[in-house]
């Protein structure tokens, strides 16, 4: 859904930016595929609480500033 | 120097133990607040926080409120007993009413105050971790409301001169802040304080803001806040304490928060700041563009035009790279470059397509996530496991954060290493009185009796008495400043002779 990804025309050689090895949001490895995307909600699958229903509902907290 | 200045964040997490909602959050954050002070060898009933200088209740506008016209949420010294320790990266960690907080020492530069704020996130889940010892566990969130109405802070503090007029700021400042959001805001299930209405919206604290300018901060919250309590020459400086913003996890998000702002300020201060971007219902508007994902709401501005957020925001960042062009041309500070290089490329992607920005904004990468969950499941807004995303979005624990497993996975842009994040747990930054005030509470931890943002109180030994030492100027007690006269100093008794002989020109006051 998110499809291509933007171009950089502004990018400068030299400009204080991502860290070294972080991917050029410009690069083609950015392009969001399927395997990609079921990578990422299977791997959230994996950490999510497993009963959604109730973490939601005992989630309450007392407000602050 | 434009973006840079003394600032800093505070943040109140969330905290809960899951499966049971009514445990006590007071007596919760107490015990993570003290298992973490305990694991670094500081007593959390030793070093006391110093209430002296304290003044919530003092108004920007120019009058104290009475102590028994304020709720009691505005008083902060109400239980003395719990947990508040200073850390010897100079942050103050402690127990706010209802929630552990983090107060990061005061940096100069945008980038810092990302790593100091990390650093707290790091506290945060050790603190977690050591709790994790003896169930039943306890889980932080770095987040901004429960979705059942209460909603909590995370606090941005700017050091302005005091000669700026305030309604300056007021007038220069307050459109700024309702269209800063589409950058900064963290995403949230739900829309209204309580969640009524299912959807999805850009930031989790606009819902709560119900007026324009006001001295409250725990109900009728007001887009620009008046608390004056600057923690430093009164009559030199203001703090001036913002208190709309999200928790922000993504590092180019939070770096915009501070560094827009500063920027902002910096033209405010220098009366550069137009006075024609008025918007006509601040508060309205707050709300209506943080309920519109798509950013196309147009809003309506005093002088009759009608243009979207991301225009207003332009406009903004416009006046200011020109600003910054016109008065310091090529020769501006690293910080300020790094600032006008990321508001450009956040704009420029969000101008072309919202969701591109995934990599840079928390709202897009959270929306961008339950989208994808929405396709593939079938979900609607009011799925229960839409919620659950947004709430463990921000869980602190590295392995069970939805956010915290993105960035392992490389998934979101970076700006501050791990291993810089480390050394700001335990490290304060060399440039401000932080530095003064950490280095103190590890190199004479048993002398230093209490501490806050303007003191600290040593206990020299013996019978003498307690001694106060005022530190009213957050740019003196740095490394370089007074460095080698705490390498000298063995004991505290021996620093304060030192700080007070003619040639210490005590760089602390």
């Amino acid at each position: 859904m998110a499809g291509q990804e933007q171009t950089r025309p502004h990018r400068r050689d030299g400009e204080p930016d991502d860290l070294p090895d972080a991917p050029d949001p410009g690069a083609a490895t950015a392009q969001v595929g399927d395997t990609e995307v079921d990578d990422v909600l299977a791997e959230i699958d994996g950490v999510l609480e497993t009963n959604s229903e109730e973490f939601v509902r005992s989630f309450v907290q007392k407000g602050g500033q | 120097m434009t973006v840079r200045r003394v600032m800093g964040i505070e943040t109140e997490y969330g905290i809960a133990m899951p499966g049971n909602p009514v445990a006590n959050p007071m007596v919760m954050s107490g015990q993570v607040v003290t298992a973490y002070a305990q694991s670094q060898g500081i007593r959390p009933s030793r070093v006391l926080w110093d209430y002296t200088d304290e003044a919530p209740l003092r108004d920007a506008r120019g009058f104290e409120m009475p102590r028994d016209a304020a709720d009691a949420s505005q008083l902060t010294d109400e239980d003395p007993t719990m947990a508040n320790v200073v850390l010897t990266n100079g942050a103050r960690y402690y127990v706010d009413h209802a929630h552990p907080e983090y107060s990061s020492p005061e940096v100069t530069s945008p980038l810092a105050a990302v790593r100091y704020d990390r650093a707290g996130d790091a506290i945060a889940a050790a603190s977690v971790a050591l709790t994790a010892q003896w169930p039943p566990a306890l889980a932080m969130y770095k987040n901004n409301t429960d979705g059942k109405g209460a909603t909590y802070g995370s606090h941005e503090n700017y050091l302005l001169r005091r000669s700026t007029p305030f309604s300056r700021v007021v007038t220069g400042l307050t459109p700024f802040l309702v269209v800063r959001q589409v950058m900064c805001g963290a995403g949230r299930v739900g829309i209204g304080a309580a969640s009524a209405q299912p959807g999805f919206q850009i930031a989790q604290r606009s819902d709560f803001f119900e007026t324009e300018v006001g001295l409250e901060t725990t109900l009728k919250r007001p887009i620009i806040n008046t608390r004056d309590e600057p923690h430093a020459v009164a009559d030199r400086y203001r703090r001036l304490h913002v208190i709309i913003g999200d928790a922000n996890h993504a590092d180019v998000a939070n770096l915009l928060k501070l560094g827009t702002t500063s920027l902002v300020l910096h033209l405010i201060e220098a009366g550069a700041m137009p006075d024609t971007l008025g918007v006509r219902n601040p508060v309205g508007t707050l709300h209506e563009i943080s309920h519109d994902p798509t950013l196309r709401t147009r809003l309506e501005m005093t002088d009759g035009r009608r243009m979207t957020a991301l225009e207003l925001l332009r406009e903004i960042q416009q006046t200011c790279v020109e600003f910054v062009q016109t008065r310091y041309g090529g020769d501006v500070d690293s910080d300020t470059a790094q600032v006008l290089h990321w508001w450009e490329r956040v704009l420029d992607s969000l101008e072309t397509d919202p969701m591109s920005a995934h990599r840079y904004l928390d709202w897009v990468a959270k929306l961008r996530v339950l989208e994808q969950y929405r396709d593939r499941d079938a979900l609607q807004w009011d799925s229960p496991r839409l919620g659950a995303i947004d709430l463990q979005w921000s869980d602190v624990r590295p392995d069970k954060g939805i956010f915290a497993r993105l960035r392992a996975a490389g998934r979101v842009t970076e700006l501050v290493r791990a291993d810089e994040v480390e050394q700001a747990v335990s490290e304060p930054p060399s440039d401000t009185r932080a530095w003064f005030r950490g280095e103190c509470i590890r190199r004479y931890r048993d002398q230093v009796v209490a501490a806050s943002w303007d003191s600290l109180i040593f206990d020299v030994g013996g019978t003498a008495p307690l001694r106060r030492l005022p530190m009213l100027e957050p740019t003196r007690g740095t490394r370089d400043g007074v460095g080698q006269i705490l390498d000298a100093s063995p004991d505290a008794l021996t620093l304060l002779e030192r700080l007070a002989a003619p040639e210490g020109d005590t760089g602390i006051q």
